[in-house]
């Protein structure tokens, strides 16, 4: 078989909380043990993953008023549970994400300094802007920013952040320092720091000797037009929800275009949608299976709260089982707080209408059938067939696997289809380099600016 | 000899200005497990210490050293000033988990100008101000730590609900300096609450120490000096509604440690234990063998002075090594300090009670 052109980039995301986890699962473990955490990294890590995934949420879900009970709720805090994990991996790259309206760029690039340091180049910072008033109680700054502020703000923050990564010396010089680190400057020659922005004014000594990977990989998730600028300018990766063929095509050309403005390559950013997977010994029953899981992540009364998400009313006097409800959404309710929030309401709820009236499907149906993301379910090699044949065609440059079982969720996939992946060609057979810049084939940051 | 009262409680700090490097760290964490201390210490400050000498989040450090050594407490400083409290309460949170329940925290508060600069976002404050913050920071993050309860997480197939929502407690912390509505993102930890330790070296957090802490450092080169500051710091523990053995005294100690083993015939009161200059600050200062300091550890603690001892090794590596192998050797065959680790967590090592959890007590007593 020919060798494939483009390799496959492959990352793990931990099923914590949301309704994508099937906690009533026997299989179902802790989401909160370390050994959970432990079990699903080293799988990836044997596995030759890229890196592992860590979403946030900084204030429980609501419904009318009251915690949402139905859904996996309750996860530490990502950074130090990456510190955690880089004692029990040793080349996995290791993704936190992490909000950036409600912290400070000193703090958070050193905190990501740190691990880099601490991991021997494996950090990884999915920036997200997300998050509003509700969310902001929970924090000094309250919630301040308005949505068209929340990309300035972002993208200022990270600007400042890689400042005072270079303020240590811009430099990637392999094993320069006196611990043979790739990327650092040796002598450690600091400079002094000084920034004055519309939402920063820093300025002092970055108490940090350059990290491994000069600056810790840039990952973005958010799919607006202000979202895919930002990404185009700044980030290394995308996390996107764009799965299907098409979707994936039109998605990787678009952010694809934007680089060129930015004087960037297209290799320089990697998209890779979350996607779902379901194997069996046979195609139907690998159908079978995804059709149960689904069943179990949106059970009646998940069902009905998921739709009182978009109409914000009380829907519980209907029936799960029976159709759509003809009345209209309420745009500006509050039902529910604390959900990333995806398009405007009364496009949602006509474009499920339209879904429903043309299957013929009941309220729980539909809510299966519109908020399943990309699922890649088949035998094992039916699957490694599809990846390849997504990556191959530039739907994508690789997949951030969301598995519906914690801990275990990857085991199989690791055994079964990496292997064939492997054979095809079409994925690495061991790590070419020790940061996870190297498993990704991005630039060190020294190295871009010195081709310039 | 006199029978000591308690238990001696023993800890080192594990600091490494311009040590980046994992192994760095673990290394001296095991060498402290192997002599069975109660927990290892690592300083921070939000900025850097000093020209050249960078340092590492401590809690980053200590969350690397924790699936790398399996009993001592691990013990990291926090700041507070310009720190987000439900962040703080998190992470510490996700110590104790990712140690299964061997955390600790050292409140700490951050008032120079130049690290008020590096975050831009309010200027330097008094230090009462700031150790004011500190207690209330403190504050929220037990109140955060209780806001699940133990049982609160049901997973109960019959109805389809996870948690048992009436378990989860919304904190409603306001203070003029920042308010938190709550609750946690993260459950209860392990031990309840983290073990909260504060530098009772200067008054100015004496309020804070006596209110919110388990574990305090005092400065004294006596005996008497050391108990006369864990009276009056437990009087204030007391009159805040504490029991007055919530507060574990350890007395902080620089060791220089020679490389004899200690002039024979020296008595532990001629033990050579010298304030620093004022100027430079810091916890006095013990030179000398490993054997003498045993002498004096052993003399303090038969006089019920302190609980036990925080130990700074000028030179880590050497001084830490020539502890555990000399002064801890001896302590433990004289039977003044464990030989193993009997328990699992780090209130287990320092005789602490897992604490209830209030929002529990609340709903037991409105029964
Ligand atoms: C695949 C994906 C994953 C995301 N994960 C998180 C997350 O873990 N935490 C969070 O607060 N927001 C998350 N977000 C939301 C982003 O923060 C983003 O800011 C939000 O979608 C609004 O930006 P947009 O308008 O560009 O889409 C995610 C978004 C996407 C598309």
């Amino acid at each position: 078989m020919s060798r494939q052109r483009k390799r496959i980039h492959l990352a793990a995301h931990f099923p914590g909380v949301n309704n994508t986890t099937v906690w009533a699962d026997p299989r179902s473990k802790s989401q909160i043990d370390f050994s959970s955490f432990e079990h699903l990294a080293r799988t990836a890590e044997r596995g030759l993953f890229d890196f592992f995934f860590l979403a946030e949420g900084l204030r429980l879900r609501e419904h009318n008023g009251r915690i949402h009970d139905l859904d996996v709720v309750g996860r530490p805090e990502s950074m130090t549970v990456l510190n955690a994990l880089a004692a029990v991996t040793e080349r996995l790259g290791l993704a936190a994400t992490v909000n950036t309206t409600f912290n400070e760029p000193y703090e958070l690039a050193r905190r990501f300094a740190s691990l880099d340091h601490l991991s021997g180049g494996r950090a990884a910072w999915n920036v997200v802007t997300s998050s509003d008033a509700f969310t902001g109680e929970n924090f000094r700054r309250g919630g301040f920013l308005d949505r068209a502020d929340r990309y300035t703000r972002a993208a200022e923050f990270v600007a400042v952040a890689r400042g005072l990564w270079d303020s240590q010396g811009t430099k990637g010089t392999p094993d320069g320092t006196p611990d043979g680190l790739r990327g650092g400057t040796p002598g450690g020659t600091p400079r002094p720091f000084a920034h004055t922005g519309r939402h920063f004014t820093l300025e002092g000594e970055f108490g940090l000797p350059r990290s491994p990977q000069g600056h810790p990989v840039v990952i973005q998730a958010g799919d607006s037009d202000e979202g895919r600028e930002f990404a185009a300018s700044t980030a290394d990766v995308i996390f996107t929800r764009h799965g299907s063929l098409e979707a994936g095509r039109a998605f990787y050309a678009d952010v694809k275009r934007r680089l060129a403005r930015y004087g960037r390559a297209p290799e320089e950013l990697k998209i890779m949608p979350g996607v779902t997977l379901v194997l069996g010994d046979t195609a139907a029953e690998a159908r079978e299976k995804a059709v149960e899981i689904r069943r179990q992540q949106v059970s009646p009364q998940t069902a009905l709260l998921t739709l009182e998400q978009i109409w914000g009313v009380d829907l519980s006097g209907y029936d799960p089982d029976g159709p759509l409800p003809d009345i209209d959404p309420d745009p500006d309710a509050q039902l529910a707080q604390g959900r990333v929030r995806h398009g405007d309401p009364l496009a949602v709820a006509a474009k499920w209408r339209a879904l429903s009236e043309e299957k013929g499907l009941s309220i729980r149906q539909t809510v299966i059938e519109a908020t399943g993301r990309q699922s890649f379910i088949g035998t094992p090699e039916a699957v490694a067939a599809e990846m390849a044949e997504y990556v191959a065609a530039d739907a994508a440059d690789g997949f951030i696997l969301v598995p519906h079982l914690t801990p275990g969720g990857l085991d199989d996939f690791v055994d079964r289809v990496v292997p064939l992946l492997q054979e095809r060609g079409a994925f690495r057979t061991a790590y070419t380099g020790p940061t996870l810049r190297d498993h990704l084939g991005l630039p060190y940051p020294g190295e871009r600016r010195e081709r310039d | 000899m006199a029978v000591p009262t308690g238990t001696l409680h023993l800890a080192a700090a594990i600091d490494g200005d311009g040590q980046y490097q994992a192994p760095y760290y673990v290394d001296l964490a095991r060498l402290a497990e192997r002599g069975t201390l109660d927990f290892v210490t690592l300083d921070d400050t939000f900025g850097p210490p000093g020209p050249g000498r960078g340092r590492l989040d401590a809690l980053a450090v200590l969350s690397r050293v924790a699936p790398a050594t399996g009993r001592i407490g691990l013990v990291p400083t926090v700041t507070t000033t310009h720190t987000e409290p439900f962040h703080v309460s998190s992470a510490v949170a996700t110590l104790d988990w990712v140690s299964r329940g061997r955390a600790g925290w050292r409140v700490e508060v951050s008032s120079t100008e130049a690290e008020a600069r590096l975050v831009g976002r309010r200027p330097a404050a008094p230090a009462g101000e700031l150790w004011a913050e500190a207690g209330e920071v403190a504050d929220v993050a037990a109140r955060l730590w209780d806001s699940w309860e133990d049982d609160a997480e049901i997973r109960d197939t019959a109805t389809g609900r996870f948690i048992d929502r009436d378990k989860l407690h919304y904190v409603d912390f306001e203070s003029p300096r920042f308010t938190v509505r709550g609750p946690a993102i993260v459950p209860r930890p392990p031990q309840g609450h983290p073990v909260v330790a504060v530098a009772a070296t200067d008054p100015v957090t004496w309020e804070t120490a006596a209110r919110h802490a388990d574990v305090v450092y005092v400065h004294a080169t006596s005996p008497e000096e050391a108990g006369r500051l864990r009276d009056q710091l437990r009087s204030r523990a007391v009159g805040y509604g504490r029991e007055a053995g919530a507060l574990t005294v350890l007395a902080a100690v620089a060791v220089d440690l020679a490389d004899g083993e200690g002039a024979a015939g020296r008595s532990p009161a001629d033990a050579p234990l010298v304030r620093p200059p004022a100027t430079a600050g810091g916890p006095p200062l013990y030179r000398g063998g490993p054997v003498d300091l045993a002498e004096l550890i052993t003399g303090w603690h038969t006089a019920d002075a302190v609980d036990g001892f925080h130990i700074t090794p000028v030179a880590p590596r050497h001084d830490l090594e020539r502890f555990v192998n000399g002064s801890v050797a001896l302590l433990q065959h004289r039977g003044l300090f464990r030989t193993f680790y009997p328990g699992a967590t780090l209130r287990d090592h320092l005789g602490l009670s897992r604490p209830a959890n209030r929002y529990a007590l609340e709903r037991e007593a409105a029964r």
